[in-house]
């Protein structure tokens, strides 16, 4: 188990070496001390391997991440986990603006409040949030899911397209073209499976969320289409 | 891009340390910034003295000017750093040295007044300009400080902040306005001057002129936010505290931890990281367009 001191050893030697693992290697959990706000650690993961870092990161942790599981003791800045395409990204504390920005697929957990424009242009990635989320969250959202257990900031959802958004608290203000929709079964079911794979089935009741979505005036929606998205 | 570091003392304890950790912090933030590097300090002020902060064209210049002010003013005392001389005066011969220095050393600007605060700003990467005024020896109770990456004009020392505002006030800046030039046109029929084409500049005489209709600073940065177009982290120091005001939009970052020894402000979390207690800070990001304010 590679224990990598960030105070020691430099940042692009880690990333350096994480870039190097094959799919085969026995090297599956890394700790990774001192990380003192450094931006863009752990990105660019291409194997299933773990990643645990004890403090706070900077700027763009693990993204772009593929099947890799990174575990942040600590809080994230911008765009953590921004691009990611599989895999799982665990935020304890609170993560700054952008946080799982143009997502293409996994999972990213955030247990404190995620700022502005969180999920902004998803594209398939599932975000939760046990906190709060900031302006302009899910702005042109495209699809995934976006489950946020406390409030939503002014905004939400602005220009959306097809990305479902669940809000338990209250949502501060709709950006254009999102409105409240009808929590049906098959919407429960969602969050519950969301809430399942974050671990974090059983604290909440899918049934106190209220859905948001695209009422689909601002884009060129054909309803024929609608089983494609 | 731009960086911005505050650090505002609540525990007296720390206050020696203050230049080392505003220096660390201004360090950190080079790579935000690396054309010129700026900061304000809160030291220690005497009861009916100002203090008049002067950046001369070179450290020999300075040298020369400070010894001209001391023959012509006895009551002066002046400190040297680098470029720049700290000369503090009884308050009733603060009108009279100005008046002398424009006169007599028009080559030298004034970058700073007050009771307290001193104001360095140089070209460089912050680590040089912040030894070259020997930033890491200071104390003081509170000081700001500035990276800057030029954008809305060159890289000169009148482009380097913080600017001045006023009396132990003073100004940093992380974004871009876009409309500083009809704010400057304006500006000057109400009579302010400016030196610069700096935005910042714009933005620091828009508070000054704020203040001197009456309204109080947190006011003037509640009303700027319908005045000023573009985007903007401000933080201002005052003779006793510091504030934060971020744009509706809010995307210039800005993070803040707060202890029971201190309150400070990094444009990135790297910043902090090696503030003392920062384990157990409450760390967060300032509110889009909300006034935070912080005095002792």
């Amino acid at each position: 188990m590679p224990d990598i001191d960030l105070s020691v050893t430099p940042l692009r030697e880690l990333n350096a070496a994480l870039h190097k693992l094959t799919p085969e290697t026995n090297e599956r959990h890394w700790v990774i001390e001192h990380p003192a706000g450094g931006h863009a650690i752990a990105a660019g993961l291409n194997v299933p391997v773990t990643v645990e870092i004890n403090g706070s990161v900077g700027y763009y942790c693990a993204g772009m991440n593929k099947l890799a599981t990174v575990l942040v003791h600590g809080s994230a800045g911008v765009g953590v986990a921004e691009n990611m395409m599989s895999g799982f990204v665990h935020v304890s504390g609170d993560a700054s603006q952008a946080a799982g920005a143009t997502g293409r697929g996994g999972l990213l957990r955030i247990d404190g409040n995620a700022s502005s424009r969180c999920g902004i242009s998803m594209k398939g990635i599932d975000i939760v949030v046990k906190g709060s989320v900031g302006h302009m969250s899910a702005f042109m959202a495209q699809t995934g899911n976006l489950v946020v257990l406390g409030d939503a900031g002014d905004s939400l959802g602005d220009s959306i397209y097809e990305a479902r958004l669940f809000v338990r608290g209250s949502v501060k203000s709709l950006g254009a073209d999102c409105i409240e929709k009808d929590m049906r079964d098959e919407h429960k079911a969602a969050v519950h499976d969301v809430l399942t794979q974050a671990g974090l089935d059983g604290e909440v009741d899918p049934s106190e969320f209220k859905r948001y979505g695209s009422a689909r005036t601002l884009y060129t929606f054909n309803v024929d289409h609608a089983g494609e998205y | 891009m731009c960086g911005i570091v505050g650090l505002f003392l609540k525990d007296p304890a720390l206050e020696p340390e203050l230049g080392r950790l505003t220096a660390g912090m201004l360090a950190t933030m080079s790579d935000r910034g690396p054309d010129s590097a700026g900061f304000a300090v809160y030291g220690a002020g005497e009861a009916g003295q100002t203090k008049l902060t002067l950046r001369g064209t070179s450290p020999l210049s300075m040298e020369e000017r400070a010894s001209e002010i001391e023959a012509a003013f006895p009551g002066a005392q002046t400190t040297l750093h680098d470029t720049h001389a700290v000369i503090a005066v009884p308050d009733q011969e603060v009108e009279a040295l100005i008046k002398w220095i424009e006169r007599e050393a028009p080559e030298t600007e004034i970058v700073g007044r007050g009771n307290r605060m001193e104001v360095f700003k140089e070209v460089g990467l912050p680590e040089k300009v912040a030894e070259r005024f020997g930033l890491a020896g200071m104390r003081g109770t509170h000081a700001i400080g500035h990276t800057r990456m030029a954008t809305e004009s060159a890289v000169t020392t009148d482009g380097a902040h913080p600017y001045s505002t006023g009396k132990d006030q003073c100004l940093v800046h992380n974004g871009s306005l876009s409309n500083h030039n009809n704010l400057r046109r304006s500006l000057r029929r109400e009579g302010l001057e400016f030196e610069t084409e700096n935005d910042t500049e714009v933005a620091a005489g828009y508070l000054t002129w704020r203040m001197r209709e009456g309204l109080s600073l947190g006011d003037a940065l509640k009303v700027s936010l319908d005045d000023l177009d573009g985007f903007y982290t401000f933080v201002v120091g005052t003779e006793n505290g510091f504030g934060v005001l971020r744009d509706g939009i809010a995307c210039k970052p800005a993070v803040m931890a707060e202890t029971d020894q201190y309150v400070a402000f990094g444009s990135e979390y790297r910043v902090l990281a090696n503030l003392p207690g920062i384990e157990t800070a409450r760390v967060w990001e300032p509110e889009p367009a909300t006034v935070y304010f912080w005095e002792r």
